[in-house]
């Protein structure tokens, strides 16, 4: 009866995303001890007496990590404020041996920054659109450790190696609407991040963790009531969580239900979303200032760090300023301006890692257009390395080898068409060089020009209909002819060659 | 300069202000209220002609002459460290003695752990080092032990609690190994309320800290009881290094200092105690109370001893964050010194209610000593003192919420046998684990900070705690060098009349001279002065100014030497014995 009215009442309703991130700081020792820092090490090998929160134990500030999240609020368009202090969050749980965090909770160290991210639209999914989420803030704060519950023996082992590792927080406003927007986002981070070196960014081995604080509402109206989805340890994954939950939560509404603000878990298996079990119900965090932290200090410049501090000590903005790497999105506008690619093909480019590296390096040992290398790495190279599941540096074909391939083609030494088997045969016998597989397969292109008259001949002279046809004027019964004629020569003809040849018979 | 009464209404918040303001507008915060020594001081004190020794200062009886046994062990250290050098004494002779010493007190329970063996290998290498004329200092071979709340490696650090009992680090605090580095020899960790949280070193699992004082002739010739159940408390926490330095058996001991912990048990025990500019000595391997005001204190039989401790132990530690840089201090305090160029502050808010007659004697008695040496008095005023207790009670209570939150017997300490859940766990090793003080503290802390209560307890406290510290700073900025204040309203009651009172009464009416001092960072050290009526240590408080710990002591050291303060003298041995076997079966059975 009112069916109609709920497909309005939905047609206007529209996800709202935000996210939290914790990127775990790339360096060589954790936030305030020295232990180091190392994913997939012997449990608890990396646990220095403060990690394990040995009584009498006091933080110490690892400058690098400072760094990292100084370097990150820069790439991001933070303001870095120039004092940040530490607090401490209260709670209970067997990884975090303190009963507390050390956060940044007041006063984070950088602030209203900015992501610009693109993503693709359109029916053939080509139309990049650049959108911006704001960052909140960044904050530095300790990881925990893990635990893992065996639920055999109903017993909870404890690995502290990665207590007290750097985190830094990150929290983008919910100005997303879809869970492909989210991923764009995160996979734009993690870009950005990696460029930096701050952070490794997998989130496979959780050194990039995304919660993603979903709800819905129509435009205009005050935001839903969200929930938090956790458990999320891929960027595709990401996108799928979020949008079943949007849709959930619409489904939801339509029967007249209610929304509950919960944390929700994703599970990978069903693609769905399942509500958590609360830990301690709702948590008063009695959050304090960290007594043992004097408030962090950066400076704009060296000429700005007060007498008696020794530069070579202190996070300066300037000199970590001139440190930053060249980000992708200026990445992508250098390949497109310098290669005359396509901008889409700019992103597949850099956000596949390594495969910018390996573009650049086939154009600088081939003669070709950098327009002809770029077919060649976005279909052939990334095809077979997505139906495989393989990562650019696992390539079985070197960016020199292929440069040799395309070479032997731009040369006319082996039909385009050949080239293409060849490359298939490289990928399955990577020890063996071009010329060898073209040698070997008798693929080398048939130039003696007797040996061509005389192939064409014979295919003329076998399909005497077909000739008629062509001299009556349908000149494209001419293609049949050369059809045959490359299956003849298993394609190792030139098409202009011997279009040339069989119109002159044929006339 | 800025008016006292604007800087303080302003840092209080809109919602602090109606309550603190008309406080305040009474009267500025810390400024010099009258020249010279006030009249409420002035007209209880001795005349000049009397100001001079304890004998002389009424209302004392008088004291005896200690006998030659004790005065071997009362010289000062640079007259050890030269003893040793020149082979009159040997490193290990030293050791044994105190090692008997504290034996022959155990009836104090000053130690909770006694670490004769590894103090005998010590004292052989200090002694090895001194024979071949390579001294690593002028605390190389002298024995000195260490409250039971500093990290020792490889010996047992229990905080006086259940929850450590057993507990081995496996690192040493930085001051402890400052003073091993230096040669100086551990002969064993000391008594104290459990987790450095009470006034008497009565709070403890292994029982409470008597005053050796309570031990003397004097003490006990006015006694009708018997000495096992008439004695003073040692005062707290660090309870156990004041006895132990008190009673000779440690030349030199380390308390720490959050609210008055070492300079209370200093002042009652009638040792030499200094707590030093807060961020001067590093707090690493300390046990913390309060993160914000702990410091690590010193505890001698003379202030020179205390200098030279100092010099060793202070600067900057990486492993801290928040230690400072030492200024640059010569190798030993001046001998000479003219006390014309010094002006001694007087707090009048100092003057509080409950101050015994003897202890305002002493105070009138040593600022007309002062005065008539040429030094200017000044009467002071520290406005919101008052306020200080109340203050700490806040911040105190939420760091140590905070601070122990990591007991939760996962990773060392007691773990309650119940383990039903992680949280069945969690909550009975901590209420077995902790004392009732500790638990008390806990909760209070707990409270203080949820979110709907953090602006009203701990912003408020913290606001207050800048006030304070403001008044200290004006008053310093008047001229004023120093201020000499009473350390402990009176001298130490007696055991059984202190435990009348819940611990968090007696912290409170015990801090309130030297609590002060630990919200604003300052030095301050406390010297004994006389002996009351009762035979007990009085001692008076000078405070000095952020990192002017050095010109503190130099004024102490003046002080020092004009109060002529006695030797101890313990009673006959053979009460020790009897009293030393009954000790030992109650703290077995507290301990157990």
């Amino acid at each position: 009866m009112c069916s109609g009215k709920i497909y309005i009442y939905t047609l206007y309703m529209v996800g709202v995303v935000g996210l939290e991130v914790h990127a775990q700081i790339q360096s060589t020792s954790k936030l305030f001890s020295g232990s180091h820092v190392r994913f997939l090490a012997p449990p608890n090998s990396l646990v220095s007496h403060f990690d394990a929160s040995l009584p009498g134990t006091l933080p110490v500030l690892n400058r690098r990590c400072v760094e990292a999240a100084v370097l990150t609020g820069l790439a991001l368009n933070c303001t870095i404020n120039r004092k940040s202090l530490f607090d401490r969050k209260h709670y209970f749980y067997a990884d975090m041996p303190a009963g507390y965090q050390i956060t940044q909770q007041r006063v984070p160290i950088a602030v209203n920054g900015m992501l610009v991210y693109s993503h693709f639209e359109g029916r053939r999914r080509n139309q990049v659109v650049t959108k911006s989420v704001k960052i909140k803030q960044i904050q530095l704060e300790q990881d925990s450790g893990k635990s893992l519950h065996d639920d055999e023996q109903s017993q909870t082992l404890i690995d502290l190696n990665r207590a007290g590792v750097g985190l830094m927080e990150l929290v983008m406003e919910p100005e997303m609407c879809c869970g492909e927007e989210a991923a764009a986002a995160v996979r734009e981070l993690q870009l950005i991040l990696q460029a930096l070196g701050t952070c490794q960014a997998n989130m496979a081995e959780g050194q990039l963790r995304v919660d993603a604080n979903v709800s819905v509402h129509r435009p205009g109206e005050p935001l839903g009531v969200r929930t938090e989805v956790k458990n999320i340890n891929s960027v595709r994954h990401l996108a799928k969580a979020i949008d079943y939950e949007i849709q959930r939560q619409m489904e939801v509404l339509q029967s007249a239900g209610k929304v509950l603000n919960e944390t929700r878990a994703f599970d990978s298996k069903s693609g769905n979303t399942i509500p958590m079990r609360d830990k301690e119900g709702l948590q008063d965090y009695r959050f304090m200032p960290e007594p043992n932290l004097p408030p962090l200090f950066v400076y704009e410049s060296k000429a700005s760090v007060p007498a008696g501090v020794d530069p070579a000590q202190v996070v300066v903005i300037d000199r970590l300023s001139a440190q930053l790497p060249e980000l992708p999105s200026v990445k992508r506008t250098r390949l497109v301006e310098t290669y005359g690619i396509l901008q889409e093909h700019s992103f597949t480019l850099v956000n596949e890692d390594g495969l910018m590296d390996y573009f650049e390096n086939v154009v600088q040992t081939t003669k070709a257009e950098p327009r002809k290398v770029i077919g060649w790495v976005i279909k052939e190279l990334m095809g077979n390395l997505n139906s495989q599941n393989l990562k650019v540096s696992q390539s079985p074909i070197s960016p020199c080898a292929l440069a040799e391939l395309i070479n032997l083609a731009e040369s006319g030494h082996i039909s385009s068409s050949t080239a293409k088997q060849v490359f298939q045969e490289m990928w399955k016998a990577p020890e063996k060089t071009v010329g060898q597989i073209v040698k070997e397969q008798d693929l080398w292109m048939i130039n003696d020009k007797e040996e061509l008259q005389k192939i064409c001949r014979r295919i003329v002279d076998s399909h005497p209909e077909e000739v008629q046809i062509i001299r009556r004027g349908n000149k494209k019964v001419l293609n049949k002819l050369m059809g045959e004629v490359q299956r003849e020569t298993k394609g190792r003809t030139d098409p202009v060659q011997v279009r040339a040849i069989l119109e002159k018979m044929v006339s | 300069m800025e008016s006292p009464t604007i800087t303080a209404s302003r840092s209080v918040s809109r919602r602090g202000e109606k309550r603190f303001h008309v406080e305040i507008s009474k009267t500025g915060g810390g400024e010099v209220v009258a020249q010279g020594l006030p009249a409420w001081l002035s007209t209880l004190s001795a005349g000049p002609a009397s100001a001079r020794g304890p004998e002389s200062a009424s209302p004392q009886p008088p004291t005896r002459a200690a006998p030659n046994t004790a005065q071997t062990c009362r010289h000062l250290h640079s007259k050890v460290s030269q003893a040793l050098r020149d082979g009159r004494v040997s490193a290990t002779e030293l050791c044994r003695k105190c090692i008997d010493q504290i034996q022959r007190t155990h009836y104090l329970n000053a130690f909770i752990t006694i670490t004769g063996e590894t103090a005998m290998e010590q004292a052989q290498r200090a002694d090895n080092r001194i024979r071949t004329g390579k001294p690593l200092g002028p605390l190389d071979g002298i024995p000195f032990s260490v409250k039971d709340n500093f990290c020792t490696e490889n010996i047992k650090t229990t905080c006086a609690s259940k929850m450590l009992k057993g507990y081995v680090p496996p690192f040493s605090a930085t001051v402890v190994q400052k003073l091993l580095d230096q040669g100086a020899v551990l002969v064993g960790k000391t008594n104290l309320d459990e987790f450095a949280m009470g006034a008497g070193s009565t709070d403890g699992v292994f029982g409470p800290v008597r005053n050796p004082w309570s031990y003397t002739t004097l003490y006990r010739e006015q006694s009708t009881e018997d000495p096992d159940s008439d004695w003073a408390i040692s005062g707290g926490s660090s309870g156990g290094s004041a006895a132990a330095v008190a009673a000779l058996s440690s030349f030199l001991a380390l308390g720490s200092d959050t609210g008055g912990s070492t300079r209370n048990p200093g002042s009652l025990c009638g040792v030499v105690a200094l707590k030093p500019t807060y961020g001067l000595l590093s707090r690493h391997g300390l046990i913390p109370l309060v993160n914000s005001m702990d410091v690590p204190g010193i505890m001698t039989r003379s202030v020179h001893d205390a200098a030279t401790v100092l010099r060793i132990l202070q600067g900057r530690d990486e492993r801290d964050s928040t230690t400072v840089q030492a200024p640059s201090t010569p190798p030993s305090l001046p001998e000479h010194f003219d006390i014309r160029d010094i002006c001694v502050g007087i707090p009048k808010e100092y003057h509080a209610p409950g101050l015994s007659t003897d202890t305002l004697a002493q105070w009138s008695r040593v600022a007309a000593m002062f005065e008539q040496a040429g030094a200017r008095v000044q009467e002071v005023s520290l406005p919101h003192t008052q306020h200080s207790i109340v203050c700490y009670h806040v911040l105190c209570c939420c760091e140590v919420a905070s601070n122990m939150a990591r007991f939760d017997g996962l990773e060392y300490g007691h773990r309650s046998t119940i383990d039903s859940s992680t949280d069945a766990m969690y909550a009975t090793t901590r209420h077995e684990g902790f004392n009732n003080v500790v638990r008390r503290r806990i909760l209070s802390g707990n409270y203080f900070l949820l979110k709907s209560n953090y602006e009203r307890y701990f912003v408020k406290a913290q606001q207050m705690r800048r006030l304070i510290t403001e008044d200290l700073k004006n008053v310093f900025r008047s001229g004023i060098d120093v201020l000499l204040t009473p350390t402990t309203l009176s001298d130490a009651a007696r055991y059984t009349d202190f435990i009348q009172e819940d611990n968090r009464t007696r912290s409170a009416q015990e801090d309130v001279f030297t609590q002060p001092v630990n919200m604003a960072g300052l030095p301050a050290v406390t010297v004994p002065t006389a002996l009351s009526r009762r035979g007990l240590p009085i001692s008076l408080q000078l405070i000095g100014q952020t990192l002017q710990d050095w010109k503190l002591l130099t004024v102490a050291h003046w002080m020092e030497q004009q109060v002529n303060f006695p030797m101890i003298h313990l009673h006959g041995d053979s009460d020790e014995r009897k009293l030393d076997r009954s000790v030992r079966e109650r703290t077995h059975t507290i301990g157990s």
